[in-house]
């Protein structure tokens, strides 16, 4: 070995944490699921702010307000939480995150700040209307998840400030959810197209739609105009509604080596008929 | 903060250890550099590969994403950390028995990886669901065993372990014994390329080039060196002392060790640098610039008129066509009541072997040591010696444990350049390709253009075929001119074919150079024949299997190349399918009654496949040899690249010798030490280095009953320094009183056996090969005809084996070849520049290769050791065809472009209207 070392802090603290961002340019590093990948050194290159050891930092806990899920929860520990169905989107997402490895290292706080078009957390967030905490030694701020997340591989993530949570307000925990991802394998594979779904149905009608299509965009978008249209509208009309044009409008698909762009739309169209299928309630409540 | 100095105590495997240097470095790393606990692999650096898992804290993690520091107060157990009781032996955990027992370890090299990934699963659950077990090792990529063995391995892991009975003298062919050297793969002592290394081996990292095509010069290089204490050397084409020039083929060699002056391929390499053990390999503003050139990736631009040439003196750059006529067979289709035409094209396929090419060098006196995965060590050992221009007898190859092959490590790729700093330096040195390296610069499969006419008459008999198939042969000429002579052997498919027109031609570009990769061509051969099978089938109103069966070539039916044929098992394994054929019709036809986006179909294919080299000689020598002490030594020269061969090639001596394969201590394919059993490839060990060790096994009971005075019937039996026979009388043949021979043996038996062939003359006629093998898959899938995604529900797969040596190992083989066969046809496609990872570059994980029902024929093969074929190739060949035959039954799409990935299925079907 040489004694080159890298700078690698991993403090319990936050407020040790955040006076280490606030002392200089220094790399977050969460599950090291995306940071690792990105070198092919045998090492990351310093100044490290390892954050699996902050206290309150990673799990969930559920308030008046909402939900609160701490940036450095594990895909594990999603899927393996007990959760109102609301969030079985992003529980099921978390279980077709990569693979089982992965899910065991890697936080939903890194997939979000690492921005990727495929971020599989992304849809599930944006049909809860979540809120990302942000904390510095300046204080804390929260953000609209989609004014956080910019462009591809761009957030609105200041130098010195570190992800510490996502918000979940009370009222998008109502009705049920689905995600549905689609790629060329079974196991480890980036998403050509996955969306996420939350309805919320009263009486045979759907009261409240959200829906997000990812990887076709360069950020992962929410449908107003397929929302809108699903308003009102008896359960078993709901995936006809879904209509390819308006999804279309909504989104931007590029053609890569995974899908042509015509093949995304149609594809995220599908997707969303087969998710609002999937969350609608078996039988209608009483 | 942590500052350098003792930073850590992780508790692996029950043991403390003091982590010490730069926290922030893998622990993959550092378990195997530091705490010599070498069973945790590295295939990727990226997580994509699973083969680094280890357990943290209960949980199974990638250790190359794990920075050591992290682990701090932790508890790790890697793989060696399994066995109940390490390091004694019989002390394998349930988990490890039942991979041995279920013949779940191939190379062995995902092997570490997946056992901790179910024991991680197993911890919570001791009995788990297949559906289960899938999840828990969806994240670990296996290349070799096609994952159904690793699945029933786990679910049965609860189940104590019954050790093997021993077999009787005699019965070891057919039996299911234990992969011989299959203990070290599960406990993770196996030592693969990237393992061992002498003490102070100096590092070596190659400069590549980024281009495809780019000339270019080296500025300063000492100064750089100067600047940078932990760089020892740097050598260039210029420092080398031989014939920078190698290649497989002898006639055909053009690839230099180290580029001079223009690279002709992205990942080439022109430099190579030597850093101190220890030194951080940084190749960071190492003084090269480029001069980008033109490049040409497209093969039909390539030969088309006033194409820049890629070697000077290949025309069109052109390397090569291989012919086979028979008849006239224009005119016999012109004459055809049915035709059918079609094209096929396919992708570059990587052969994405968990292991990178890795290995190590030192010097002995004179004589240059190198230990090296590899598929071909005598090949290596003469390469290698010419480039740095010693005599063979120079060079010494040991092989390593070889994590996966498949082809591409028939071509020497670092073992020239650990030789060229070695001898240079004098000073041992390693080398281990990291996994993008060994994806750009090592070969892969041609992709392939075919064009095809096929015809039959009105009763469904095939009258013709004409083929045209358009390879491109990439950067190198590799194995270019194996796949050119082999395909229009092979192009009819093994059917009865009066009238043939098929050629072949390999085409140079600037793209990966083609290499050997599982059937060197037929694959892609055999996507374009039998899919037009199908739609002449249609056409004549025959189902397609009757149809298939109707052709199939039957024994003492000459091929295209006027061969007559024995021990002919086509027809067999197309019988054996009838009745999973009639089921899985009725089933798919009872699915699709409803209608929906889904729909079933069924399709067939069939494979034939010469073991051995094309027409030329390709012998194996086995020795055998008695110790004065009594020890029975097999000289093993065959590779096992987690094929098998060194328990089948055992199994075969033990039972022509007349011992058990327990009596036999086996040694590898030192170059040293073993005489050549020539490469791994062509599916040829089996078949002739099986023949060889038959017949030393034959030739040293011939002696032992010589020595009694008995023959015949005399049974064998190993004591100390002595061989007991017992016959009508009983005699004991008192090894230490014979004199040992040179080799050290008191009694010893070399047999050399080279298949006949005889050269095939202008229209390719002649006897290429003098064993062929056999066999028909059967898919059955389910297409979502919305998202244009297939799902594989079963496979069944017929071959003909000649003689099963070993089912176990046959099954394993047969699922693995699937596993590849499947990549092949849904999602690997090797875009250079775009899928130089195992993130980008898709192969099939757990959840992708279905059920598979092997049906294992013998139908005895004349020339074959107790009537065995080869099989290895064989059984990647149907899957791709089967695979697009049926989706063509599900949704009326032909397909003539693999992979199909969901995008071009959808397309395809949006094209004929959807349905
Ligand atoms: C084999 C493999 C398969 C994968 N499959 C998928 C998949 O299917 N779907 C998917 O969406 N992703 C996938 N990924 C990507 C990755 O696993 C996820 O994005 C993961 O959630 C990243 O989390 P992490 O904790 O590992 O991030 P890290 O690698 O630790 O960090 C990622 C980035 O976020 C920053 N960061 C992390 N946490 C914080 C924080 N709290 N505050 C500020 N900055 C922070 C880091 O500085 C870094 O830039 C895969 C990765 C691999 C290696
Ligand atoms: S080496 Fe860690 S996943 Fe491949
Ligand atoms: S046995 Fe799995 S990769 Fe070889």
């Amino acid at each position: 070995m040489t004694e080159a070392t890298s700078d690698y802090a991993r403090p319990t603290a936050l407020p040790e944490a955040l006076a280490l961002l606030a002392a200089g340019p220094r790399t977050v590093l969460a599950g090291g699921t995306d940071l690792y990948p990105a070198t092919q050194a045998q090492r990351l290159a310093g100044p490290l702010l390892d954050i699996t050891a902050l206290d309150g930092l990673a799990g969930i806990t559920a308030g008046p307000d909402g939900l609160r899920i701490g940036a450095g929860t594990t895909w594990t520990a999603l899927a393996e939480a007990d959760l109102p169905p609301a969030l079985v989107a992003l529980q099921q997402a978390a279980r077709l995150v990569g693979g089982r490895q992965i899910q065991n290292a890697g936080t939903l706080g890194g997939n979000l700040c690492n921005a990727s078009p495929a971020a599989d957390g992304v849809p599930p967030l944006l049909v809860l209307g979540a809120e990302v905490e942000l904390a510095s030694v300046r204080g804390v701020r929260r953000l609209p998840l989609e004014r956080f997340v910019l462009g591809v591989r761009k957030t609105a993530l200041a130098a010195d400030e570190l992800l510490t949570a996502v918000h979940i307000p009370a009222a998008a925990l109502a009705g049920r959810s689905a995600f549905v991802k689609l790629g060329a394998r079974a196991y480890l594979v980036i998403s050509i197209a996955m969306v996420a779904v939350r309805i919320v149905a009263e009486r045979g009608q759907v009261v409240e739609a959200a829906l997000a299509v990812g990887a076709c965009s360069a950020v992962a978008r929410r449908l107003p105009a397929v929302e809108a249209a699903l308003v009102g509208a008896p359960l078993s009309e709901v995936a006809a509604r879904i209509t390819e044009a308006e999804v279309a409008a909504a989104l931007s698909p590029i053609a890569d080596i995974r899908g042509t762009a015509d093949y995304r739309l149609e594809a995220a169209c599908v997707l969303l008929r087969r998710a609002v299928t999937q969350a609608l309630p078996v039988e209608e409540p009483a | 903060m942590n500052q350098p100095g003792r930073f850590a105590t992780l508790t692996v495997n029950g043991r403390a250890i003091a982590a010490t240097g730069d926290p922030a470095r893998r622990l993959s790393d550092f378990l195997r550099e530091e705490a010599g606990l070498r069973g945790t692999k590295s295939g990727c650096d990226a997580g994509d590969c699973g083969a680094c898992t280890v357990i943290a804290d209960g949980a199974a993690v990638c250790a190359c994403l794990m920075p050591v520091g992290r682990l701090a107060g932790a508890r790790v157990t890697t793989v060696e950390g399994l066995a109940d009781a390490p390091g004694e032996a019989g002390t394998l955990s349930r988990l490890q028995s039942a991979f041995l027992r279920h013949g779940a370890a191939q190379c062995g090299i995902c092997t570490p990886g997946m056992l901790t990934a179910a024991a991680a699963l197993l911890a919570k659950k001791p009995r788990p669901t297949e559906a289960e077990a899938e999840v828990a090792l969806g994240g670990v990529l296996c290349r070799c065993t096609g994952y159904r063995k690793i699945l029933a391995a786990v679910c049965d892991a609860w189940r104590e372990d019954v050790p093997e009975a021993p077999l009787a003298p005699g019965a070891a062919v057919g039996a299911r014994v234990r992969r011989l050297d299959g203990v070290p793969k599960v406990t993770g002592a196996d030592r693969f390329g990237a393992d061992e290394w002498p003490e102070g081996a100096l590092l070596l990292k190659a400069v590549r080039s980024p281009h495809f095509h780019a000339g270019f010069h080296f500025g300063d290089i000492s100064a750089w060196k100067a600047a940078r204490p932990g760089v020892a050397a740097i050598f260039t084409a210029a420092d080398i002392p031989g014939r920078n020039r190698f290649g497989v083929i002898p006639a055909f060699a053009d690839q230099p060790a180290l580029a001079e002056g223009t690279a002709r391929l992205r990942g080439e390499a022109v430099a190579l640098v030597a850093f101190e053990p220890g030194a951080e390999p940084d190749l960071t503003d190492f003084p090269v610039t480029w001069q980008p050139l033109p490049y040409l990736l497209d093969p039909a631009e390539a030969e088309a008129e006033g194409a820049q040439l890629v070697h000077q003196g290949r025309p069109g750059n052109h390397l090569i066509t291989g012919r086979v006529r028979r008849g006239d067979a224009a005119a016999a289709l012109a004459a055809s009541t049915h035709v059918v035409q079609g094209s096929m094209e396919t992708a570059f396929v990587e052969h994405a072997y968990i292991e990178p090419e890795a290995g190590s060098a030192w010097m002995e006196g004179e004589v240059l040591c190198i230990r090296a995965c590899t598929q071909a060590p005598v090949m290596d050992r003469d390469e290698t010696a010419a480039i740095l221009g010693l005599p063979p007898e120079r060079v010494r190859v040991l092989p390593t444990a070889v994590g996966g092959g498949f082809g591409s490590k028939l071509d020497v790729s670092l073992q020239p350049l650990l030789g060229l700093a070695v001898l240079k330096t004098g000073r041992p040195a390693r080398m281990v390709y990291t996994r993008a390296e060994s994806m750009t610069s090592t070969t892969k499969r041609h992709p392939a253009r075919i064009t095809a006419q096929i015809g039959c008459d009105a009763d469904g008999h095939v009258t013709a075929l004409s083929f045209d198939g358009l390879f491109d042969t990439g950067a190198y000429a590799s194995w270019g001119p194996t796949v050119a002579n082999r395909v229009p052997v092979h192009a009819t498919g093994p059917y009865r074919t009066p009238a043939v027109l098929a050629r072949a031609r390999a085409i140079h570009t600037h793209g990966p150079s083609g290499g050997a990769f599982r059937g060197f061509g037929v694959p892609q051969a055999a996507l374009a024949q039998e899919t037009l099978y199908d739609q002449l089938a249609d056409l004549a109103g025959i189902d397609r299997l009757e149809f298939r069966l109707r052709n199939a070539f039957v024994e003492g039916d000459a091929t295209a190349t006027g061969q007559v044929l024995h021990g002919t098992g086509i027809h067999d394994c197309l019988t054996a399918l009838a009745p999973h054929w009639t089921r899985a019709l009725a089933e798919a036809a009872a699915a699709n009654a409803a209608p929906g986006h889904l729909r079933r179909g069924v399709g067939v294919a069939s494979c034939w496949y010469g073991c051995g080299n094309t027409s030329l000689p390709n012998p194996s020598t086995i020795r055998l040899g008695l110790t004065p002490e009594g020890t029975l030594v097999l000289h093993q020269g065959a590779m096992d690249i987690g094929q098998g061969a060194n328990t089948v090639i055992t199994q075969i001596c033990a039972d022509a010798l007349g011992l058990p394969v327990e009596a036999f201590t086996l040694v590898g394919p030192d170059t040293f030490l073993t005489p050549d059993a020539g490469k791994t490839s062509a599916s040829r060990q089996t078949y002739v280095s099986g023949r060889a060790a038959q017949a030393a096994g034959a030739a040293l009971r011939a002696q032992i009953l010589r020595l009694a005075g008995l023959n015949g019937a005399a049974s064998l039996r190993l004591e100390a320094a002595a061989v007991v026979v017992e016959g009508e009388t009983s005699h004991r043949v008192d090894l230490a009183a014979l004199p040992p021979n040179p080799h050290g043996y008191a009694l010893m038996a070399e047999e050399t056996y080279d298949p006949p062939t005889a050269p095939l003359d202008a229209d390719g006629q002649g006897t290429p090969y003098a064993v062929y093998g056999y066999g028909a898959q059967m898919v059955e899938l389910e297409v979502d005809t919305e998202l244009g995604t297939v799902r594989l529900l079963k496979i069944t797969a017929a071959h003909d084996l000649g003689r099963v040596i070993n089912p176990t190992l046959a099954e394993g083989q047969t699922e693995g070849g699937i596993a590849q066969g499947i990549g092949l046809a849904l999602m690997e496609e090797y875009i250079p520049g775009r899928t130089e990872n195992l993130h980008d570059y898709l192969i099939p994980t757990i959840g992708d290769v279905p059920p598979i029902e092997s049906l294992l024929i013998e139908r005895a093969d004349p020339e074959g050791p107790f009537g065995a074929k080869g099989l290895g190739e064989h059984v990647l060949i149907p899957t791709a065809p089967a695979i697009l035959n049926a989706v063509r039954h599900a949704t009326g799409v032909t397909i003539t472009r693999v992979p199909l990935l969901p995008h071009r299925l959808r397309a395809a079907i949006l094209a004929k209207g959807a349905p």
